[in-house]
């Protein structure tokens, strides 16, 4: 029985690569190349394995610009079998919420289209990290969410039965669910596999297909882009420098045994308190009490 | 496949939501510290809005969501509900999702914060979609907005170079996750008087799709302590080799600290992701952070920028990290550290040399 | 599914993505692969674009083409340890459009490849070629590095850069001596806009292009040189990897003392230093060029070593090869005649007839001149700003004895065999007929 996967991806900046100008204080975004969210990749991956498996077909997604066309080709290139795009101007401003209203709606497009078995999710992106979609999106389909998946133990098209290992920070949950449902994997649990020739051939000559709000349902409609978000952005600043007084110790041409004691020196006259915590020491107290941290 | 839509007539408006919520995290009777640090900022957020502060605890009979109850009244909780029942047994995100949104819908919180840790974001995501409302994520600052009344939570964007204040204005709960240790843990007062109440909570667990079939606990992951660390000694690409890792880990040892790194370490395998500190690892606030050959890229300062005392040492004297160093060192970092880890063992006060050598405080 | 193309362009530098626009511009069917992430993700450059050379293969380039600054100053610096004596040639915008701009080159890449495309050829990235596919022979077409990766075609276009392993793989280019290429390194230091502007004294929309040698390269063949873009100078400096070598000197402290030098420091002050980034070029000038041409393939760009060191021109080599290899391969494609090597010899023709290899064939013994007489890196530049500086103080001394004293260092130094040795082995060099 062929499985139909579905995987939503989101173009992202390279944000390893993202510099604030050293004057104006704005995101220099000339020259900072556009990615797939890495965190996609390892969900696009885990698609391709149950293909290996199961044999079907991987569908890529993504709401975005139309430059969002290149990211799409990237994971075609990864051996993705067909990708769309939903874009219009009206989606433009969609926070979470709306977003993962968006893709829902996508989704069920191409379920029509072809049944869809899981959807997979990367866990957050690098740049908004909000990890709000995934969730957001099986809520809005009725899919029992399954986070933070390590693997996929086993999976039976036939009588719709998934087990997947997950983590949840200090504990790990074998759990099983029903088809269909959303996958979010758990970062650094595969690597995405280096597409063929035909692959990457496939991806560079594909026409990809646009879905626009109309074509998904959304015509005209108020719970999208800036209209459709609870959450509004009320201002964007850069911090405040740190108030902080950098006292450069002069350790030129020294001995690094002599740059130790010059720092414990500034220590001892700067921080006697902690410099005294530090070597076990007993010390007088103030009697101003330690902060507020721990134990 | 259908789409759920609750509609506009369940939506909850601004002027219906009063109180300050924060789910008190639990995994088996183990509460999360992250909690307590919210706590301590819901409290001030309810004092700003003149409103209560209310505890949410979920889970089974054998969590002690009593005893945890009591923990969130001593750190400023006025109420506290309890959503006990065999369903919250093991996380799952349908279950604590439908349980939490439920209580929510019926008492209707203004605000409702949770901690961002992996069950928390999960969590909130699922929430904020049943409730159709607006969740902001790793906030590093909540405030009320005096002119709004709204909650204005800010965040970092752009990789955390910048800072972004969000609101949700029409709808409530106005929903917001914190990463643990970045807001301050409040002093717990045994004293404090605050009203439980048991909440209904109706699920089914046939109608919960997941079962849990196995739960391991996990041994703490490498580096569960660096959170709460007083003391963090951090190492970066300036070590060079992988083995150059252990001057740092000594350091950490003779000072009773934690050893940290910085993303690229983590990426290139010489450290596992729990000791990561930065924008994707964790947030910390020690009274020392050294960091060692680490040059000060924005998206490791978010981790550690709010130390109190911060020393850094890199061979480059331009590096950013010296921006914001209390204390700044150009030095190689593999000779610098084994001096620094000798330097404090020989100051430590030796009972059997008492009165001879240096002495600090 | 054999994958078969007209033409197969390895590299997506300036070299191969001239080769091929114009391949897919005269209707073939155009494979190009390149190994980077994207283009430009491998290449590195000072940079200054020739826009006679891009206008060739793109017309209306200026237009369209992320360019930063048109250079309407040239200077050129003899620089001693801590002076330096300099020729400036500035000339305001003028009649016709700008000859050259400088640019930065992701962004550049990035269009030029886009060009690239809509022409109709096809580009994959992330693929490294891993060698060429030979029968009988001929060059058939190339194995990539992916599963599956065998792709056919006519022609290939090696454009891979001066490090190409699929030449010296194949046999067709002996290895790269390190007497024939140089390491540079380069920053790219951010200043605001208009303390540059103010700093160089230009407009908005004026650049200065300096170039540097001298003390600068601690008696190794080599120069330096500081290029304007709109909110940042690019700075660097390159000597003969086989220099490098001997003397151990590293690259990176190379560059930290031209920066910290008392002619290029107050340029850069207060600015924040970023994208640092090396590359090797090729130096060894005509006598090292490699056949370019054979049964089944061509050679282009930095790959072929057409680079002029002495001009410090490469990029406008580089797509005026590309450009004419495509145009010889499709007027065969035309004619319907074979890829062989006596056919695409055509391509070596054009390029001969070229300024591509007369400049080249023109300088050919400078490289070896260079190499030898590091007199002219070391001494020279320390007595000419000597004597210039003499000549400048006014301190009492009549001017025929400074003259007389300034000729005799140089004289004391090179004695006078030497002066009028240096004397003509330049002139051979430089200027003389070379004859073929």
């Amino acid at each position: 029985m062929a499985m139909h996967s579905v995987v939503c991806i989101k173009q992202v900046p390279d944000s390893s690569q993202i510099s604030i100008h050293p004057e104006t204080n704005t995101i220099m975004r000339q020259g900072v190349p556009s990615i797939v969210n890495p965190y996609d990749l390892h969900a696009l991956e885990a698609a391709l394995t149950l293909r290996d498996r199961h044999a079907g077909q991987v569908t890529v997604l993504t709401m975005g610009p139309r430059s969002a066309t290149a990211a799409l080709r990237r994971c075609l290139a990864h051996g993705a079998d067909q990708a769309r795009l939903i874009t219009d101007r009206a989606f433009a401003g969609s926070d979470t919420l709306a977003t993962a209203l968006v893709l829902a709606h996508a989704v069920a497009m191409l379920h029509r289209e072809q049944p869809v078995d899981v959807v997979f999710c990367g866990r957050q992106t690098i740049d908004g990290d909000t990890g709000q979609v995934g969730p957001g999106l099986a809520g809005r389909l009725g899919l029992d969410p399954l986070s933070y998946v390590v693997e996929i133990d086993s999976l039976d098209p036939a009588s719709r039965r998934i087990v997947v290992r997950r983590r949840l920070g200090s504990a790990s949950q074998t759990i099983e669910s029903r088809l269909p449902c959303l996958i979010s994997m758990l970062e650094g649990t595969n690597q995405v596999r280096f597409g063929s020739l035909d692959d990457v051939l496939r991806a560079e000559r594909a026409e990809v297909p646009r879905w626009s709000a109309a074509d998904i349902g959304l015509d005209g409609s108020e719970v999208v882009g800036l209209k459709g978000s609870p959450t509004r952005v009320r201002r964007v600043f850069a911090p405040d420098p740190v108030e902080r007084p950098t006292q450069r110790l002069e350790t030129a041409e020294r001995e690094p045994a002599d740059a130790a004691a010059i720092l414990l020196d500034a220590l001892a006259r700067g921080h006697p308190e902690l410099l005294a915590e530090l070597v076990g020491a007993e010390v007088a107290r103030t009697g101003a009490g330690r902060t507020g941290l721990s134990c | 496949m259908l789409i759920r839509n609750r509609g506009p007539a369940r939506h909850c408006a601004a002027a219906q939501a009063s109180g300050v919520w924060v789910l008190v995290e639990q995994q088996h009777g183990e509460p999360h510290d992250v909690s307590w640090e919210l706590l301590g900022e819901g409290r001030r957020l309810a004092d700003t809005l003149a409103t209560p502060l209310t505890a949410v605890v979920a889970g089974a009979a054998e969590h002690g969501l009593e005893a945890a109850a009591g923990r969130a009244v001593a750190y400023g909780a006025d109420l506290v509900r309890i959503l006990e029942d065999g369903v919250l047994r093991h996380y799952r995100t349908a279950a604590y999702a439908s349980a939490l949104a439920g209580a929510a819908r019926a008492h209707r919180p203004a605000v409702l914060l949770l901690g961002a840790t992996p069950l928390g974001r999960d969590l909130a995501g699922a929430v904020a979609t049943d409730l159709e409302t607006g969740l902001t994520a790793d906030c590093t600052q909540l405030a009320i907005d005096p002119e709004s009344g709204c909650l204005a939570s800010t965040r970092p964007t752009f990789g955390g170079s910048l800072l972004c204040t969000i609101e949700t204005r029409a709808r409530r709960p106005q929903m917001a996750t914190v990463r643990p240790g970045v807001m301050p843990r409040p002093e717990p007062d045994a004293s404090r008087q605050g009203s439980v109440i048991r909440e209904r909570v109706d699920l089914a667990e046939h109608a919960i799709v997941s079962k849990v079939l196995a739960h391991l606990p996990e041994p703490r992951e490498d580096g569960a302590r660096l959170v709460d660390a007083r003391i963090v000694v951090s190492g970066g690409r300036g070590l060079g080799r992988r083995e150059n890792l252990a001057l740092v880990r000594g350091l950490a040892q003779v000072l009773g600290g934690e050893m940290g790194v910085s993303r690229p370490l983590v990426q290139a395998g010489w450290a596992a992701h729990g000791r990561q500190i930065g924008q994707t690892g964790h947030t910390v606030r020690p009274s020392l952070y050294i960091a060692a050959g680490i040059s000060g890229a924005v998206q490791h300062r978010v981790g550690m920028e709010n130390a109190e005392i911060i020393v850094a040492i890199n061979t480059d004297p331009d590096a950013p990290i010296f921006d914001i160093a209390t204390y700044g060192i150009v030095a190689d970092a593999t000779s610098l550290l084994p001096a620094l880890s000798d330097a404090f063992s020989r100051a430590r006060p030796d009972p059997a040399r008492a009165g001879e050598g240096r002495r600090y405080g | 599914m054999a994958n078969r193309f007209d033409a197969i362009v390895v590299g997506a530098g300036p070299a191969g993505n001239a080769a091929a626009l114009t391949l897919a511009r005269g209707g073939l069917d155009v494979l190009q692969v390149e190994r980077g992430e994207a283009p430009g993700t491998k290449n590195v450059q000072g940079a200054i674009l020739y826009a006679d050379a891009l206008e060739r293969v793109v017309p209306g380039c200026r237009r369209g083409a992320p360019l930063e600054r048109p250079i309407v100053e040239q200077r050129m610096w003899m620089m001693d340890e801590s002076s330096y004596v300099g020729t400036h040639f500035r000339a305001p915008r003028g009649e016709g459009p700008p000859g050259r701009y400088t640019i930065l080159r992701a962004p550049f890449d990035r269009w030029f490849s886009e060009k690239v495309r809509e022409a109709g050829a096809l580009l994959i990235c992330e693929t490294t070629v891993r060698e060429l596919l030979v029968e009988r022979d001929r060059v058939v077409g190339v194995r990539t590095e992916r599963a599956g990766g065998d792709v056919h075609a006519d022609v290939v276009v090696l454009a891979d850069g001066v490090n190409s392993r699929l030449a010296v793989v194949a046999g067709l280019r002996p290895e790269l001596r390190a007497t024939e290429v140089a390491l540079a390194v380069k920053e790219t230091v951010f200043l605001e806009r208009g303390t540059l502007e103010a700093r160089f004294n230009i407009g908005r929309d004026e650049g200065v292009a300096t170039e540097m040698m001298g003390a600068i390269t601690r008696g190794m063949v080599g120069t330096g040189f500081l290029y304007t873009n709109k909110e940042s100078v690019s700075v660097g400096v390159g000597c003969l990897l086989a220099h490098f070598k001997a003397t151990g000197l590293r690259p990176y402290d190379l560059l930290e003392q031209l920066k910290s030098h008392p002619a290029v420091a107050p340029l850069l002050r207060g600015g924040e230093a970023r994208e640092f980034a090396a590359h090797l070029l090729p130096e060894g000038g005509y006598d090292s060029l490699p056949g370019m041409h054979g049964d089944g393939w061509v050679m282009v760009g930095d790959a072929a070593h057409l680079n002029n060191a002495v001009h410090r021109e490469g990029s406008n080599l580089a797509m005026t090869s590309g450009r004419l290899a495509g145009e010889a391969i499709l007027k065969l494609k035309a004619g319907g005649r074979p890829m062989t090597a006596r056919n695409l010899s055509a391509y070596r023709e054009a390029l001969a007839r070229s300024f591509v290899i007369k400049d080249l064939h023109r300088y050919r013994r400078v490289p070896r001149l260079l190499e030898n007489n590091r007199q002219f890196f070391t001494d020279y530049p320390e007595l000419v700003n000597h004597a210039v500086a003499k000549m400048l103080q006014v301190d009492g001394i009549d001017k025929r004895t400074k003259q007389r004293e300034a000729l005799r260092a140089f004289r004391d130094r090179r004695g006078l065999g030497g002066l009028a040795g240096d004397a003509f082995k330049l002139w051979r060099a430089l200027g003389s007929r070379g004859g073929r």
